[in-house]
């Protein structure tokens, strides 16, 4: 039971949790496939089961980082996966009339569309919420549902495919040997931690959440901070859409982005920030996306049953969630500890190993 | 209660409005259901409820019954149920009340069909299902069911994979990939008992799924599995995706795996839409079990047929084929979703 401070502020820290579970997690895939960290080069690109964790995990970790914000301000956006399937919808389609679909000005106009479709969305959750002052899973819950139905009529119920390589580069091109998603990702995580921890905006943020009333009276336009992060998880949910559209090169107004608003919040709290509002953490929510799509990809490669899948990742998210319960850890492991003092026989030379254990596990 | 029914009914009614408008803007020059139908006699009048349209195949499932009830001169009355049995039970009892001759329907879900349904039989009108089965508790509810037979879409998947494998001249035993419809759904429980059955009997010793998992029928689902698959298996010699979709995502992921799909790993897929063929004639699919949704001719026969008192089967299978790549670019320009 010696725990050394340094140990102690390692695993006080808000992103300890998270980190080890994914460091975990990325271990169980080892004696299921032994070369599951090597990374080899195909094709003038790298190729691995790390490179496409990353791949397929970059929409769920932009939309997951505009969720973190609007979670922040006290709301929560249920509307990303319909504006996943607008934006992609949209896109494709007009770009699918281009006569020649390699053409850079059809694909940035077919991309301003898209994304101009999103911020749309963003305005009108944001206008719900903040001036109409509707419950926020109520406002978005609107898109959510209609949004879905806007994107296959945009795609006359079909799936429209698109043979465009610049469009294919954004999710599922390569630049420099690596998924060009996985700079769309950087360059959107980089510009959302430098807004909102280089300047004011994220002490906005976070005061709107805790208290929208108090911000407004000490003079912070909260109703305009409140539009904005819509507007900008929208937007994320827009480049994600455009992600998931390209990197298959089709538009699937029935399915793409479905359930990704779940995923999206998982890794929120996941990554430590609270459902409440008033504190957030992006580099949290990037964890918590990854431990989601490593989940799933594990899941693929260790052969789970199908049938049983879903269960399986109930399992380890509930796992996830209390070990990031301090409340849970004290009475497991504090009870331990507490009843370790008392001379009590036989039951803490059981218990001892046990409790010391289980950290050392989280970082071997 | 009353108003609430008019209201529904009114719904369906513009639904079905918009439906038409969408087909007539499709088929170019068509003016309308059943207005050029044969002549002599009183056209027979067939009530259709569709699921709705939530895929590619769907569409096509639904442009081929408006097409094929326009040829036989049949007035159409159509109705789309948005993926909702309420509307659809609505639209049967509108149906009922405008006494058609014929209901057909494509039902959402398999159970809670029987209250309609006696409806129908109280007021002599035979019900016709298409694509999908229901369970009653009384078998004479409906007549039949046109509609395709997935455990057998199975089968003939795993036949056709045997002259793929002769095709290739692949030796020794064989590593399969499978990539599983929605779980839970008919056609992915079905799809794949078919093909274990053809398996077990005949390639115990040489064929082996070594992974299977869903895809959930769509393009980024049969993507990131087959990446996953790449990975644990890197041998894998066949993939058997339950629809093309899933296919096509996977030959994506095989490629950015610097594998060649149809070469390094030969893929049989089922469904047949016309992406699904694009990519067979271009070498990347080997075989693919036809679904077809056109059954508008056979269902219109049936219809015909059911209205005449003649006996027709409990269940008439649509008329499908196994195409493999040879034929892929003659069938292409044919493929109509």
């Amino acid at each position: 039971m010696t725990t050394t401070p340094r140990w102690r502020a390692l695993t006080h820290h808000h992103l300890f949790w998270p980190v080890a579970v994914l460091v975990v997690l990325l271990l169980v895939n080892i004696p299921f496939t032994p070369d599951f960290f090597s990374i080899k080069m195909t094709d003038g690109h790298l190729y691995g089961s790390l490179v496409s964790i990353v791949l397929f995990g970059s929409p769920l970790i932009l939309v997951a980082v505009g969720m973190t914000l609007v979670i922040a301000t006290g709301g929560i956006d249920l509307s990303v996966g319909a504006v996943v399937a607008i934006t992609g919808a949209l896109t494709c389609a007009h770009l699918s009339e281009q006569a020649d679909q390699n053409a850079l000005s059809g694909v940035f106009t077919a991309l301003a569309i898209g994304l101009a479709a999103a911020v749309v969305c963003g305005l009108w959750n944001g206008f719900l919420v903040a001036r109409m002052g509707i419950q926020p899973i109520i406002a978005t819950l609107i898109i959510m549902v209609a949004g879905r139905g806007v994107a296959q009529l945009i795609t006359d119920g079909q799936i429209i495919t698109v043979s465009s390589e610049p469009y294919k580069l954004i999710g599922g091109g390569y630049w420099l040997t690596l998924p060009f998603s996985i700079f769309v990702v950087l360059a959107v995580v980089a510009v959302t931690a430098l807004l909102t921890r280089r300047t004011a905006l994220g002490l906005l943020v976070e005061s709107v959440g805790g208290n929208a009333e108090a911000s407004r009276l000490v003079g912070i336009r909260s109703r305009r901070i409140k539009i904005m992060v819509y507007v900008f998880c929208a937007l994320c949910a827009g480049i994600a859409g455009l992600m998931i559209s390209s990197n298959t090169s089709a538009a699937d107004g029935n399915n793409a982005g479905l359930w990704i608003e779940l995923d999206a919040i998982l890794a929120v709290v996941i990554g430590g920030t609270a459902l409440t509002g008033g504190r957030f953490s992006i580099g949290g929510t990037v964890v918590g996306a990854l431990v989601i799509q490593t989940l799933t990809t594990t899941i693929y490669t260790i052969g789970v049953p199908t049938q049983t899948n879903l269960v399986f990742k109930a399992a380890v998210v509930i796992v996830v969630c209390l070990m990031q319960s301090p409340k849970f850890r004290a009475k497991v492991f504090g009870a331990k500890r507490a009843a370790q003092q008392p001379p009590a026989p036989a039951a803490p030379a059981d218990t001892a190993p046990t409790a010391d254990a289980a950290p050392k596990l989280e970082v071997s | 209660m009353l108003n609430r029914r008019k209201f529904l009914t009114a719904a369906v009614g513009v639904a079905s409005a918009g439906a038409l408008a969408a087909c007539a803007k499709e088929d170019k020059g068509s003016t309308g259901t059943g207005s050029n139908g044969g002549g002599g006699g009183k056209k027979l009048t067939l009530g259709f409820s569709q699921v709705g349209s939530e895929s590619g195949w769907r569409t096509a499932n639904t442009e081929s019954v408006k097409s094929a009830a326009q040829e036989a001169g049949f007035t159409l009355k159509f109705s789309d149920a948005q993926q909702k049995q309420e509307n659809q039970i609505s639209a049967i009892r509108s149906f009922i009340a405008q006494k058609v001759d014929v209901i057909a329907f494509s039902p959402v879900v398999v159970t809670g069909w029987d209250a309609v349904l006696k409806e129908a039989k109280a007021k002599n009108i035979p019900v016709v299902l298409t694509d999908r089965s229901v369970e009653t508790s009384d078998e004479s509810l409906f007549v039949t069911l046109v509609g395709s037979d997935f455990t057998d879409e199975g089968r003939r998947a795993a036949k056709i994979l045997e002259k793929v494998l002769e095709k290739a001249g692949h030796k020794g035993p064989v590593k399969i990939a499978q990539l599983e419809g929605t779980t839970g759904a008919a056609p992915a429980i079905e799809r794949a008992k078919g093909f274990k059955e053809v398996m077990d009997a005949e390639h115990k010793d040489d064929w082996k799924i070594v992974v299977s998992q869903t895809g959930d029928f769509t393009r980024a689902g049969g993507k990131q599995v087959m990446s996953a698959f790449l990975q644990s298996n890197p041998d894998i010699d066949v993939l058997f995706a339950h629809n093309d979709d899933m296919g096509i995502g996977a030959i994506q992921a095989i490629e950015a795996a610097g594998k060649k799909p149809g070469k390094d790993i030969l893929i049989v897929t089922v469904d047949g839409v016309k992406d699904g063929f694009v990519a067979m004639s271009e070498g990347k699919i080997n075989a693919i079990v036809e679904c077809n949704p056109l059954l508008g001719p056979q269902l219109m026969e049936v219809v015909q047929k059911v209205k005449n008192g003649e006996k027709v089967e409990r269940w008439v299978k649509t008329e499908e084929s196994d195409f493999l790549q040879e034929q892929a670019k003659d069938a292409l320009p044919t493929r109509k979703y």
